[in-house]
């Protein structure tokens, strides 16, 4: 690249081109994006049952009907895992519309809104049992030891493909297995939602999403 | 991240227009040889199926096609005349590292475009990085003069003769400074135990040479 005078020759493309061509072997193609989603939420999926058949279903259930609002918050996260992770896996396809990005923001706003709603809990109802430091402290332990296995597994499979812009696929693999982990803590989730809760979530959220931006660049850069 | 900003904007078009072009179409890899009334897009789309295959003359055929596609979307992006060649390469290695990621059912065109339109700003940016570090350096400039451009040379020749001239008629404790701590970038320490002064002699030489030399300079074109 140095060296104008190689480059600029039509014929050094020519060079290139015998090259790539002598390297040829057959790919195989990439899945579309939402089967390659859909095996990542397979791995998700295994964890929520794996959690459901330890802990059951029924002290999420009661305690969502209890409290309407940590439902929706629930369904807002799991919508939010779905959509991001759809996003990274079509961005990273050359070609593919930049909206792509905004799909997650629907399943986003459910989710930090409802849970926006938790937090007001403490005045609505004082009675509700609220989370400790230590409770908070665990809450972040888990939601960041899920992401780090969920975030690596999207790495892997979006380094099969090209993502062009990656600071943007890391934000993206970031809030999709934030948003997974945070579902999952539904599950086993001891108490009700509460600022130090929701302060944990956004804590954690903005720690994965911050670690995959800052490490984006490298694992993700030169697709 | 303005950067990618830039990039898309362009791409969000590309590919919207794309979009209309070729809504489901499956191509066989056999189908490698098209015919000619097939609109150009469909007939790389062919050839890349065909090459994912393993098919060295559609791949090589392809490539060849590329290159002007890929040259108009580097000119698009602003990229000199000078590096529309480089951007053709990037592209190109990229093209056949990440050929699995093309899905024949959509634009060939589009998603080389993509490619190739970060691929420039790619290098775009990298001379933008090494064109603001540079100028931070007179000494680097008149070193390294831009070999893309006779007449730059040929000034920034001028320019770094003027500048060893002025060197030259510097007092001789301020001379020794700016060539051991400025043109041979020797350190403080080394220049000191080179020349036999002090580094705080050598500190305040260097500082008058520098203030010479500005005023030298300061007013001439």
């Amino acid at each position: 690249m140095e060296n104008p005078d190689v480059t600029s020759d039509p014929r050094s493309h020519e060079a290139l081109i015998d090259r790539l061509g002598t390297e040829l072997v057959p790919v195989r193609r990439l899945l579309p994006p939402w089967l390659r989603t859909a095996g990542w939420l397979l791995l998700v999926a295994a964890l929520a049952a794996g959690l459901l058949m330890h802990y059951g279903a029924e002290p999420m259930l009661r305690r969502w009907s209890a409290t309407p609002d940590l439902a929706w918050a629930g369904m807002g996260a799991v919508i939010t895992a779905i959509s991001a992770a759809w996003a990274a896996f079509a961005l990273a396809v050359p070609g593919r519309r930049v909206a792509w990005a905004w799909l997650p923001l629907p399943g986003a706003l459910l989710w930090i809104g409802a849970s926006g709603l938790g937090c007001l809990r403490t005045w609505i109802a004082p009675g509700t049992e609220v989370a400790g430091l230590h409770q908070t402290a665990d809450c972040l332990t888990f939601i960041i030891a899920f992401s780090i296995p969920l975030s690596a597994l999207l790495i892997v499979l979006l380094r099969r493909a090209c993502p062009l812009r990656p600071v943007l696929a890391a934000v993206l693999i970031g809030l999709a297995s934030a948003a997974a982990s945070a579902s999952l803590l539904e599950i086993c989730h001891a108490f009700d939602s509460a600022s130090t809760d929701l302060l944990t979530h956004a804590l954690a959220v903005a720690v994965v999403v911050a670690v995959n931006a800052a490490m984006g660049g490298r694992l993700l850069g030169k697709a | 991240m303005p950067q990618a900003l830039t990039a898309t904007a362009f791409m969000g078009l590309d590919s919207g227009l794309s979009r209309g072009m070729s809504p489901v179409r499956t191509v066989p890899a056999e189908s490698a040889a098209v015919s000619a009334s097939e609109s150009p897009d469909r007939r790389r789309s062919a050839w890349m199926a065909a090459a994912q295959a393993g098919d060295r003359r559609a791949y090589e055929k392809l490539l060849a096609d590329s290159v002007a596609l890929i040259r108009t979307v580097a000119r698009r992006q602003g990229v000199a005349p000078d590096h529309v060649d480089d951007v053709v390469q990037e592209t190109l290695i990229t093209v056949h590292r990440v050929r699995q990621t093309y899905d024949p059912t959509r634009s060939y065109d589009a998603w080389l475009g993509a490619i190739a339109a970060r691929r420039a700003i790619d290098s775009l940016r990298s001379r933008g990085r090494r064109d603001s570090r540079e100028l931070h350096d007179e000494f680097a400039l008149d070193n390294h003069p831009d070999r893309d451009d006779a007449s730059a040379a040929t000034e920034s020749e001028q320019r770094a003769q003027r500048l060893h001239e002025a060197i030259a008629e510097l007092p001789p404790g301020q001379r020794e400074a700016v060539e051991q701590l400025g043109l041979r970038e020797r350190s403080l320490s080394e220049a000191a135990e080179l020349t036999g002064r002090n580094s705080g002699a050598l500190k305040v030489n260097l500082h008058r040479a520098l203030k010479a030399l500005r005023e030298r300079f300061h007013g001439e074109p």
